[in-house]
């Protein structure tokens, strides 16, 4: 397979744009855990495409490589940890919903 | 020799799960063997291991590219003595043996991360040793959660941390990103040299890197999630967290980046000197209006952190000299606090100041070390906060920045009323007939916090031997 | 040329769907999507290990995850996204629509930075780089793995009785 890559940044940033956005307001416009959970899995990959775009424009694709994958190890251990604090609200609240349990006051 | 540090935490982690299930009380010594060694390599560092690593074994193996210096060893420091202050603290306040054990694992894990901040030079490591503290500190919060009887607080506390954590990781990846297609390279040292060239992108990632740091520092306009995170966590927790966590991830960081990089040149030196001064007034003002004497404690952090960063944006060389002093001073002082907090909250069974009253008599040892910490911050002499609240202002007077220096000065007023105002809710005025029967506290936890009231006052009455000492260090 | 920024659409694309689904199983399959799609991306760009990895671990394990979160916690949630769904509703629907005019607007504005394509010079093996010069980047991986499993031990443990 040989895809023929175009070398214009502006193109890969404006698709990381729409990506990191689509992210944001998918965790800011939920009151749903799991599907905050979503965007900031979203963002994930949008900063991940972008790593790699800039490794491939700077030439250092190599070491691009190697800090995505460092990030996709870092990336998994902490949606186990969100998926455990969200069943752990769901234990004790029933419920996944942030907003209207809060204990707390300013 | 540095190699060690990060390996050693490690190897015991290894240990401690070692053990079998029966000994696992034990495993709480050998966390405090890891972090009273903690302690002493930052003065070993004094006698040279920044030169390193011929004569290391290990150096041949692991070629880890750090390089600490006089700005690591005092973090080594404040690691290692709020770390030990935190296990202490653990002894006497949760519950189970299972809980115990891992608090200390998840602090060895989160110390290998803070060494980590304290040595690279390289902003993507950098990253991932934040990231590494950061995850251990999320399960430390919710630690207790599923003991019974707890609400979800500290699950709600947990979520919001991780929530603003993830925003800024995923800043500060972006700045890995922009900085690789400016310099070709992750390091410090490119990103200096980029940064020289005025290079557009290059100040695009620094920016979004400093965005990241004030995130995890807790700076405002990004402070909200640190009360509910410190209030919401247990005790041990919240001592360690205020005491190291967020100043190692979030200021020290700033700390390295800023002496590191930026050279006092001038686009980061106003951001610096803005956010700062708005994060001292809108915590010291958050703090003027608490309730619960770990929220006061924690939104008196924030304003605190506005200090450090006010200092970078000031006269560079003293700034940073200023920034390293009030970062122990806060480091010691605030963990001591939260000790006396935990203190309070073990024999009270509650943190809501109106409630109180009347303690000193009670708690003579609580009292008169918290008053030690609250005017140490406060900046009063001679206690060590004056002489650090001291330099940042010289700092900024330094540059001309006289309007930051007098807010600075006019900011330690305000922190001396919130103080004074703990201070007279909960020691002084007429004691609740509940608290009748009232003791002080175990020396399990009063002997921490004298401990530190007296690296408080020592330094402040030997501020100027200890200041040669530092100097000599090369910070 | 034009194959790649059709790929790079469609896994925008996806990524909406993700955000947009009403069911979260959806949601969360379509999440899966864009990581294999992006995995599809990486691959183009010639990084094989970071695909591999994207697939396998992102589109693979966090999918498993996020599919038992959603499972355990069915029953009640399904009434809960029931009576959500107006609201949901309001607050997506400009989804799309921003995401269109930011594209379009993106595509006109001239680009501020000249950034210059630099060659492909000696940068190695990502084996290598892992191996010899990022190994600080490795034990931190370590380190993550076992601060992850501290959680598992703590967060997933059922109530004491």
């Amino acid at each position: 397979m040989t895809i023929e890559i175009p070398q214009a940044f502006w193109l890969y940033f404006t698709f990381f744009a729409l990506l990191f956005l689509d992210g944001i307001w998918c965790m800011l416009a939920t009151r749903n855990m799991v599907r905050v959970l979503i965007g900031i899995e979203i963002l994930m990959k949008s900063v991940t495409f972008f790593l790699i775009v800039a490794g491939f424009l700077a030439g250092r694709m190599a070491l691009a490589q190697a800090l995505v994958i460092t990030v996709i190890v870092i990336e998994v251990v902490v949606v186990v940890v969100i998926a455990g604090v969200i069943l752990g609200f769901f234990r004790k609240r029933d419920s996944l919903d942030v907003s209207n349990t809060r204990e707390m006051k300013g | 020799m540095s190699d060690l540090l990060l390996l050693v935490p490690f190897a015991a982690v290894v240990l401690l799960n070692l053990l079998p299930k029966r000994a696992r009380a034990a495993g709480t010594w050998i966390a405090f063997a890891v972090l009273a060694l903690e302690a002493a390599a930052a003065f070993a560092e004094r006698f040279g291991y920044a030169g390193e690593p011929a004569w290391s074994p290990l150096g041949a193996v692991f070629g880890f590219h750090v390089a600490p210096d006089g700005l690591s060893g005092l973090l080594l420091l404040c690691a290692g003595l709020v770390g030990i202050t935190a296990l202490l603290v653990a002894q006497k306040t949760l519950r189970e043996t299972r809980e115990r054990f891992f608090f200390a694992n998840l602090v060895l894990v989160a110390l290998v991360g803070i060494n980590g901040i304290a040595m690279v030079r390289d902003l993507f490591s950098l990253y991932v040793f934040v990231e590494v503290t950061a995850v251990a500190t999320f399960i430390l919060v919710a630690l207790d959660s599923f003991t019974e009887g707890r609400g979800t607080e500290a699950l709600e506390g947990a979520w919001k941390y991780i929530l603003l954590s993830v925003i800024a990781s995923v800043l500060m990846l972006l700045a890995v990103a922009f900085l690789l297609l400016s310099a070709g390279d992750t390091s410090l040292e490119a990103a200096r040299g980029a940064l020289a060239a005025r290079d557009p992108l290059a100040w695009i990632a620094i920016a979004l890197f400093l965005c990241g740091l004030f995130v995890k520092g807790a700076l405002v306009p990004f402070h909200g999630w640190l009360a509910d995170a410190y209030t919401a966590a247990p005790a041990p927790v919240s001592v360690f967290m205020a005491g190291i966590v967020t100043k190692a991830s979030g200021i020290f960081a700033l700390l390295r980046i800023a002496s590191s990089t930026l050279n006092g040149a001038t686009p980061g030196r106003e951001i610096l000197l803005v956010v700062g001064a708005v994060t001292i007034l809108v915590g010291a003002f958050l703090a003027l209006s608490q309730k619960n004497m770990k929220r006061m404690l924690a939104y008196s952090s924030v304003s605190q952190m506005g200090y450090i960063a006010l200092a970078l944006g000031g006269d560079l060389r003293l700034g940073i000299l200023a920034a390293g002093l009030h970062f122990f001073n806060h480091a010691i002082s605030k963990a001591q606090l939260f000790t006396n907090a935990a203190a309070i909250e073990r024999e009270l069974g509650t943190l809501d100041m109106d409630q109180m009253g009347g303690l000193g008599s009670r708690m003579p040892v609580t009292a008169g070390t918290s008053a030690v910490a609250t005017l140490s911050i406060a900046g009063l002499p001679p206690l060590a906060g004056f002489w650090s609240k001291l330099l940042i202002v010289l700092a900024l007077w330094n540059v001309g920045e006289y309007g930051f220096a007098v807010v600075a000065v006019l900011a330690s007023l305000v922190t001396l009323a919130y103080f004074l105002s703990l201070q007279r809710r909960v020691f002084f005025g007429k004691r609740d007939e509940r608290w009748a029967a009232v003791r002080e506290t175990t020396p399990g936890l009063w002997v921490p916090a004298v401990a530190l009231a007296l690296v408080t006052i020592a330094l402040g009455v030997g501020f100027p031997f200890a200041l040669e000492i530092l100097l000599g260090g090369g910070a | 040329m034009i194959w790649f920024t059709v790929l790079l659409v469609l896994l925008v694309l996806a990524a909406l769907w993700a955000s947009m689904a009403s069911a979260l199983l959806r949601a969360t399959l379509a999440l899966a999507l864009t990581s294999a799609l992006l995995a599809v991306v990486l691959f183009a760009f010639g990084a094989t290990l970071a695909a591999v990895l994207e697939l396998s671990v992102c589109a693979g394990l966090i999918t498993v995850v996020l599919v038992s979160v959603t499972s355990l916690t069915q029953p009640r949630s399904l009434k809960e996204q029931a009576a959500d769904r107006k609201r949901r509703l309001r607050r997506f629907w400009p989804l799309p629509f921003v995401l269109i005019a930011a594209g379009v607007g993106l595509s006109f504005v001239k680009v501020p930075v000249d950034i210059v394509m630099r060659l492909p010079a000696g940068d190695g093996d990502v084996r290598t780089v892992l191996w010899s010069l990022r190994q600080l980047d490795l034990f931190g991986q370590i380190l993550i793995l076992l601060a992850g499993v501290f959680g598992v031990l703590v967060l997933f443990r059922k109530e004491a009785k």
